[in-house]
């Protein structure tokens, strides 16, 4: 299946997916050396994102959180891309800074957590194998 | 979509002008996309938001010391305030690691030809637009004053896309640079006078919490006789924090009001008991003071003149932070203002404020004249919080 959404920033990344129906704030809510979700009460809570691709709908709190998701990049404990049902500016700058393959405007129910994806953000394109 | 970029954007885009250049012209193409611009606009000034090493952390510094390498920028660019005074910043208990840390920072921004004024007043100290002018800012209560009370065009920038746009001279074309998302969306009709820093404060905040309920952003505010800068920009400091808000228009006031049609459709009043319903709601209960801030936004120099005056004499009993821009601390020096305060034990906390500096529980309550610094002092550092005027402010210091 080939889910056809909008570029955000370019690269193609292949990865297991991590799906959350919670939106994800970097900043406070990941830690970068870790590469796990430590926001209380997220759904994601104590698992990594660390070489998956990260599902969720949109981003959330602080601005601060593009340089968080650099971090993660300089440490080797970001996700390999970032799928979103709607981009917001953290997330976009973050992912463009770090180089992070990105694509929006996918409904992201037609993923589960543990599928094959193979991101291209140059194309704007999601296949799930 | 695809963006229209000239010759020489493309050129950047390309890397002709250089990493920074490349990575700046990238994020903003991006946004532009994401956000529908059509087009890039010059900008005439950009004020950059995450200075505080307490913000940006290890990761930050790295990226802009990567930019630093060939970045330049080109327009005039000033700083958002740091998490410390950076001449007095021991008197102030800040540790030599942090030190270190943040003037690493302001070093990479100097590298590239930031003017390191770190203030979150800008227009106050030489980075002064005029009306229609586009621009880059970050510092959200400097982005609503300069939208509405300057009558210039900007977006709520974020560090690195402010950043980008000093680099570049420009910024995508869309939000509040095009006149078809600057016209009033609710009108505010204030029934009640309104006079001080912290009464202003807390009409944005009444105002700011009403417009998160009704999902919108831009009041058209009526009833308001008059306004100094000083109440204008605690006004645009609550209203930018509460709802948001990066432009609003004030009748008669605001050099946009007429420019636009009033809106009519959605209406909401704000009468006496409401203000002080808000104000209650900037006082906590069983608070103990122990800390008394005035500068959020930075203080004026007007402002200082009047804390010196209500000082002259006399002696603070507790931590008192007056925090501004080190050249309105240089106006204040020349004037001897800075002697009365300083003889009073009240402290000057210049390049930083009480919202970016580290004191995270260092004090239990604190009594601020500003309904921002409220929200920050609760939400950041966990102090109980009481709002009061300027002289109420000094009075609780002294007693």
């Amino acid at each position: 299946m080939k889910l056809e959404g909008r570029k955000i920033y370019k690269g193609i990344a292949e990865g297991e997916a991590i799906v959350t129906e919670d939106g994800i704030s970097f900043y406070g809510g990941v830690d970068p050396d870790s590469g796990r979700v430590v926001e209380v009460g997220h759904e994601l809570e104590g698992q990594s994102v660390t070489g998956k691709v990260l599902v969720f709908p949109s981003g959330k709190g602080s601005t601060v959180g593009s340089y968080t998701m650099y971090r993660m990049m300089k440490n080797n404990t970001a996700p390999a891309a970032i799928v979103n049902e709607q981009i917001d500016t953290i997330i976009a700058v973050g992912c463009i800074i770090s180089e992070i393959p990105c694509v929006d405007r996918i409904d992201i129910g037609n993923i589960k957590t543990g599928q094959k994806l193979i991101v291209n953000g140059s194309e704007g394109t999601v296949e799930v194998k | 979509m695809k963006m229209k970029l000239t010759p020489e954007e493309e050129d950047m885009l390309d890397g002709k002008y250089g990493k920074a250049a490349q990575k700046s012209m990238e994020i903003l193409t991006t946004l532009g996309e994401i956000f529908g611009a059509e087009c890039m606009v010059g900008v005439s000034g950009v004020q950059i938001a995450g200075v505080s090493y307490a913000n940006l952390g290890e990761a930050g510094l790295e990226f802009l010391s990567e930019m630093a390498e060939d970045g330049k920028v080109r327009v005039l660019t000033t700083l958002n305030p740091a998490g410390m005074d950076r001449e007095n910043w021991q008197a102030l208990g800040i540790d030599e690691e942090f030190a270190k840390n943040q003037n690493r920072v302001i070093d990479a921004f100097a590298k590239m030809g930031v003017i390191t004024t770190c203030s979150c007043t800008p227009y106050l100290i030489g980075n002064a637009p005029h009306f229609g002018q586009h621009l880059a800012w970050a510092e959200s209560s400097a982005v609503c004053y300069s939208n509405s009370v300057i009558g210039a065009r900007t977006n709520r920038e974020g560090g690195p896309s402010a950043l980008a746009s000093a680099i570049t001279g420009t910024t995508p074309e869309y939000g509040y640079h095009l006149d078809g998302n600057r016209h009033g969306e609710v009108l505010v009709k204030v029934n009640a006078p309104v006079k001080g820093t912290d009464e202003f404060g807390v009409l944005g905040k009444v105002i700011g919490d009403k417009l998160v309920e009704l999902g919108k952003k831009i009041p058209f505010i009526t009833g308001i006789s008059s306004a100094t800068v000083e109440e204008l920009k605690s006004f645009c400091a609550s209203v930018a924090t509460y709802g948001g808000t990066a432009l609003f228009h004030m009748e008669s006031i605001t050099p946009e009001y007429d420019r636009y049609p009033k809106p009519s459709e959605i209406v909401f009043e704000v009468d006496q008991e409401d203000l002080e319903k808000g104000r209650s709601e900037l006082v906590d209960d069983d608070i103990e003071i122990d800390f008394v801030s005035i500068g959020c936004p930075h203080a004026s120099i007007h402002e200082i003149a009047k804390i010196a005056s209500l000082l002259e004499g006399k002696k603070v009993k507790k931590e008192f932070w007056i925090t501004t821009a080190r050249p309105t601390k240089r106006i204040a020096d020349e004037a001897g203002y800075s002697r009365i305060i300083e003889d009073a034990r009240a402290k000057f906390a210049a390049d930083t404020c009480c919202v970016v500096a580290p004191i995270k529980g260092r004090f239990k309550g604190m009594m601020v004249d500003s309904a921002k610094a409220c929200y920050y002092a609760r939400s950041r550092h966990k102090f109980k919080v009481k709002i009061g005027s300027v002289e109420e402010c000094v009075e609780e210091a002294v007693r």
